[in-house]
């Protein structure tokens, strides 16, 4: 990390080191964590500093590694367990969904599991369909589960501690264009509760998470020109969703664009206008809009992954479309 | 009590008496479970009780046990209230799981007893973390970790068996081989039915046991768990043994055949050791009529405290889905739980 | 089964309609139907109308399709009868035959008071138990009705929706939630709203404009004139769904001209005016108003159009029709509305008995009456049976209107605005709020003399508001 600026990577691997630095319960482990330095850099030179034990490298074996995460925290350890790829984590969905989600329930509260998950996720690397799923929205159906997007900087410095911290299970999604992002990250505390607004506008409220919340605020900015001034909601936490927020943005703007990775059926997407029109239907002045991925595999082709997820022309379009409807 | 008994009386008579709780309680639950008063799933150990038995009497009260579905037996022997146990399986507020786990989710965290998984494999992993946060720890503790021949095909059977052996964790995994995956003939399922074989093969110290013998479980077990403790890695035992009744009360047991069943009750293990015993002048019938008497006794005060214990509000119901306050270890207290007597 | 069988025929829904086409069934064979049930969707060149059946039945048989112009008189659909004999009084007309353009106005349906059945008829004791959806099992409850005990028009006599709420669905105006709360909150009347959505929505924006301006706060003809510009597409939008609206306001216009022609040609027409002090009644209205919430409030159209409907009661000349070289008297004062469309375009359909009911009731009757014709839902029998008509252009500003009466009635009464003017009361000057009263009459039917009487009639009833 220079004096002036840090990457999205830089910034993950600084609240790795500084959460190992600060509690010795805490370890990483995942496929390539070690030597290799991490797949996308986040744990680069962190072996070096912590050593085997706390910076352990896995086998190919998601489930029994992620179990083992769950049963390292029911033997209290902190574990940061990496998740090469949300695509690979459907190897461990038993470990996830039916232990580390169910056991505190399950046991009447005896057995919490403070483990934090962390994984890729996301399209727009020309990877294809199985290196490109935004299942996040699938982890936020899952009571008992926290999920997490940081979309910035500073998230991405500050919601692995109070991750840490926190009894339960925390999936934290990053998505894969993000860890190149660069900038000075604002001091200050940061939580894991609530949504933040990125910008404020009273036409419009857009809402998007993780990948699509860069491309949202580029949106914004090119709407202002048209005289639109649309307000960004950065959801941050999928679940429990920060209901609050949606609603007092909704009931300043009265319209609504969700932006999401994710493909539409079943989605995220519609539990959040599902929730808007339980919640402030009176305040709705239009038809919620929904821009998802195309209800396709994501393909490799530049020109076909750029069409099948949201794009800043096609967040301006569809929100221009909710203003004007 | 179980500690008492073992303290006075000796290895054998502790065996017989472990194995005589698990057989009668399941006895009566199959009595309460056609009065409706046991839902759900509800699978028996009877004719599998020495190595819940034998390979328990190996363990430390610190040490921690991982179990399946079918885990009355475990949790008896690890000495989980007989009284919890029973509120549990009637859904109480007073069951050890406050009524959200039932018959196949036992949980205790005073007596380190990590469930009642009801997912076939799904309870290694999690005996796999167990024995690394003891690693991380330095405490020499074992995870035992029961599941059955059915696990051995899952795909995480051979990961945590990987892994404990990669990372040489103190795991015993007690593979309780009765034969039968839910219907499915060891046979049909496997290619390779020598089960301590393939565990060989991930370069972990494994070998099989008469299942139906308490004294080879308990030898074998402590053979394991003391080799465990002096860091030679995870061991396997392959456990032969037979349930002496249908998968769960819904079985109607096609899969089998009656004289099968016949030719292993011959070889009950109850019986066996009480034939050894009483040859060996260890144990006489009023030595026996006490012991049935004693837990007889244990059997009603658990059905009684279940019968009059009250149930979880229904308020109550979103409780423990997410911690209601932040807590320092990766276990709640009983005391915080209103832990039955 | 009594094995009685009617045809129902393309109805005349004005006296200048020649033809129509079907435009929907609202049933199909082997429905069972009630008098007065709504069967089909007309198509009149000027209005969607939705056309009653004459009888209770069932539904034999549906003889047009749709879009199929077709003369008045054609049969459309045959109806066989199904009911118990009680209900299977054919209805009585007494009326003289007349030609097929002109017989409408002789086949007004009697708006009776229901017999002891109810809205809904008599239930069949004998019938089972018909099926109901949770949906009209709630809305009956909450109109406090018993869903099993109705006769349903549903197949296999089903209790629908439309039997619970009486066939009285309300006009759908397509607003946002948030619009439909501030409508409500700033008493703003949705159907006078223009909708600037994209799909002729109404938003939040187009309320507070209306509110605002004061003009959405009541069925009032000249909303949409604030913003000409955007009228026609929006009221294209809104009327019905019709994909050709630029033909189908070419023939409405066609239509308007031929009776207006008729008129001119056959009427020999007198007009007469007054001057209306409207200072008694306007000081009633803000005091009756001023406890009311704002749903229901009275405007002072309704004022006007309660003190012609009386006036009509007390000089029944110009009330009815003047059909064959003789007048024919109205049965009751029904109250032709001239409602000006948005996208252009007149009609002026029937308020029922407007003499006979209270004002608050005229009030109502009066904003779902403008509600429906904004829509294309309104009645067959709203189209034809008015006996005296009243236009009134005081919201454009208008002081004083000559009409042209709507053949075959006798009578059009217009009203101007109510402006403030120097007036002398008790042979002081004052500044007062007046209105001109016009009277246009055929003068076939009744003399200046009478005319007089009624304005007369008009000028006393408003100055002793408290009677209305």
């Amino acid at each position: 990390m220079s004096e002036t600026g840090t990457t999205y990577r830089e910034a993950m691997r600084e609240a790795i080191r500084e959460a190992m630095r600060r509690d010795e319960r805490v370890f990483l482990m995942g496929e390539d964590v070690g030597a290799y330095g991490g797949c996308f850099a986040v744990s680069l030179g962190l072996l070096e500093e912590f050593g085997p034990e706390r910076v352990r490298d896995t086998p190919l074996s998601e489930s029994a590694f992620v179990g083992a995460g769950i049963g390292a925290a029911l033997g209290g350890m902190r574990p940061i367990v990496e998740i090469m790829t949300v695509n690979f984590s459907l190897l461990a969905l038993d470990q996830i969904i039916n232990n580390a989600a169910t056991l505190l329930h399950m046991s009447g509260g005896q057995f919490g599991v403070p483990l934090v998950i962390r994984m890729t996720t996301g399209a727009g690397r020309q990877l294809a369909a199985q290196h490109s799923h935004s299942l996040e929205g699938w982890y936020a159906h899952i009571p008992g589960l926290r999920i997490l997007a940081p979309a910035t900087l500073e998230d991405a410095r500050g919601m692995l501690w109070p991750s840490l911290e926190d009894p339960d299970p925390v999936l934290i999604f990053e998505h894969g264009a993000l860890y190149a992002l660069s900038g000075v990250p604002r001091p200050g505390p940061v939580d894991i509760t609530r949504a933040a607004i990125r910008r404020s506008g009273e036409d419009i409220t857009l809402i998007a998470y993780g990948g699509t919340v860069g491309k949202t605020l580029s949106a914004a900015d090119a709407l202002a020109a048209e005289n639109i001034e649309a307000e960004v909601i950065d959801l941050r936490v999928l679940r429990p969703l920060d209901d609050v927020t949606i609603m007092r943005s909704v009931g300043r703007t009265h319209r609504v664009l969700v932006v999401d990775e994710g493909w539409r059926s079943g989605s995220l997407s519609a539990e959040i206008s599902s929730r808007i029109v339980e919640q402030a239907f009176y305040e709705l002045d239009a038809p919620i809009g929904r821009l998802c991925a195309a209800e396709v595999p994501i393909p490799y082709a530049r020109h076909l992954e750029e069409a099948a997820i949201p794009q800043v022309a096609t967040i301006i379009a569809a929100a221009r479309e909710v203003v004007t409807s | 009590m179980a500690v008492k008994h073992r303290a006075r009386e000796g290895a054998s008579r502790d065996l017989l008496y472990q194995m005589l709780r698990i057989r009668r309680f399941e006895e009566r639950c199959v009595e309460l479970y056609s009065g409706e008063k046991i839902r759900g799933f509800m699978h028996l150990y009877i004719g599998e009780e020495a190595v819940a038995a034998g390979v328990c009497h190996a363990l430390t009260p610190d040490d921690a046990v991982v179990s399946t579905y079918r885990e009355h037996g475990h949790a008896l022997v690890r000495d989980v209230p007989a009284t919890a146990i029973m509120a549990e399986m009637y859904g109480k507020a007073a069951g050890c799981s406050r009524g959200r786990g039932g018959s196949m989710h036992i949980f205790d965290a005073p007596h380190r007893f990590y469930g009642g998984n009801a997912i076939v494999g799904g309870g290694l992993p999690l005996a796999v973390g167990l024995a690394l946060a003891d690693r991380f720890q330095g405490r020499n503790r074992v995870t035992a970790c029961f599941f059955g021949d059915g696990a051995v095909a899952e795909g995480e059977f051979h990961e945590c068996l990987n892994l404990a052996a990669l990372w040489r964790l103190p795991v015993l995994f007690a593979c309780e081989n009765n034969l039968y995956a839910m219907g499915t003939a060891l046979a049909r399922s496997h290619a390779e039915t020598d089960l301590a074989l393939r565990a060989a093969s991930y370069d972990v110290v494994a070998w099989p046991v008469d299942g139906m013998d308490v004294s080879a479980v308990a030898d074998s077990a402590s053979r394991a768990a003391e080799s465990i403790r002096a860091g030679a890695g995870p061991h396997f035992l392959e456990l032969r043994t037979y349930r002496f009744r249908a998968h769960s009360m819904y079985d109607p047991d096609r899969y089998r055949d009656k004289a099968e069943i016949e030719q292993w009750k011959k070889r009950d293990p109850i019986n066996a050791l009480i034939t050894r015993m009483k040859a060996a002048q260890e144990i006489d019938d009023d030595g026996l009529s006490v012991l049935e008497k004693e837990i007889s006794a244990e059997i009603d005060k658990a059905i009684a405290f279940a019968e009059q214990a009250p149930v979880e509000p229904v308020e109550d119901l979103a409780r423990f889905v997410y911690s209601d306050t932040p807590r320092a270890g990766g276990t709640r207290p009983m005391g915080a739980v209103e832990a039955a007597p | 089964m009594t094995g009685e069988r009617w045809e129902f025929l393309m109805p005349s829904l004005g006296a200048d309609m020649e033809s129509g086409t079907v435009a929907e069934w609202l049933v199909k064979p082997g429905d069972r139907i009630r008098k007065g049930d709504c069967i089909a969707v007309i198509d009149t060149d000027k209005a969607l109308i939705e056309a009653e059946s004459f009888h209770t039945g069932v539904v034999e048989a549906l003889l047009a399709g749709i879009g199929e112009r077709l003369p008045v008189g054609t049969p459309l659909a045959v109806i066989t009868g199904a009911a118990p004999a009680a209900e299977l009084r054919p209805p009585t007309r007494g009326s003289p035959p007349v030609s097929p353009g002109e017989k409408t106005g002789m086949e007004r349906r009697r708006r009776e008071p229901s017999p002891a059945g109810g809205e809904h008829g008599p239930s069949w004791p004998h019938a089972p138990s018909p099926v109901t959806s949770p949906l009209v099992r709630h809305l009956a409850e909450r109109h406090g009705m018993d869903a099993a005990a109705m006769h349903g028009t549903g197949p296999g006599g089903r209790v629908t929706r439309a039997d619970v709420e009486g066939i009285e669905i309300p006009a759908k105006v397509k607003a946002s939630p948030l619009a439909r709360r501030l409508a409500l909150e700033l008493g703003v009347d949705l159907t006078g709203v223009h909708g600037t959505g994209r799909t002729g929505a109404v938003r939040a924006d187009d309320v507070r404009e209306a509110a605002a301006r004061g003009s959405g706060t009541g069925p009032r003809a000249g909303t949409e004139q604030a913003v000409p510009g955007r009228a026609a597409s929006a009221a294209g939008a809104r009327t019905v769904g019709k994909p050709d609206l630029g033909r189908r306001q070419g023939l409405m216009r066609q239509a308007i001209a031929r009776a207006m022609s008729r008129s001119n040609q056959e009427i020999p027409h007198y007009h007469l005016s007054t001057t209306v002090d409207m200072d008694t009644a306007l000081a009633w209205l803000r005091e009756r108003n001023r406890d009311l919430p704002v749903a229901r409030r009275v405007l002072p159209a309704a004022l006007l159009l309660m003190a012609t409907a009386r006036a009509a009661v007390e000089v029944p000349q110009l009330n009815g029709f003047w059909l064959d070289d003789a007048f024919v008297p109205g049965d009751a004062v029904h109250l032709g509305v001239a409602i000006s469309l948005k996208g252009g375009g007149l009609i002026a359909p029937a308020l029922h008995d407007a003499a006979g009911r209270d004002l608050g009731d005229l009030m109502a009757a009066l904003k779902d009456l403008v509600a429906r014709s904004r829509t294309g839902r309104l009645r067959g029998a709203e189209m034809t049976e008015a006996t005296i008509t009243v236009t009134n252009l005081g919201d454009q500003g208008v002081e004083e209107v000559h009409g042209v009466i709507h053949p075959p009635q006798v009578a059009l009464v217009g009203f101007g605005k109510i402006l403030e003017r120097p007036w002398a009361v008790g042979g002081l000057l004052g500044v007062r709020p007046l209105v001109t009263v016009t009277l246009a009459a055929d003068h076939r039917a009744t003399d200046g003399y009478v005319g007089g009487r009624f304005l007369n009639a008009v000028d006393r009833l408003l100055s002793h508001p408290e009677e209305l």
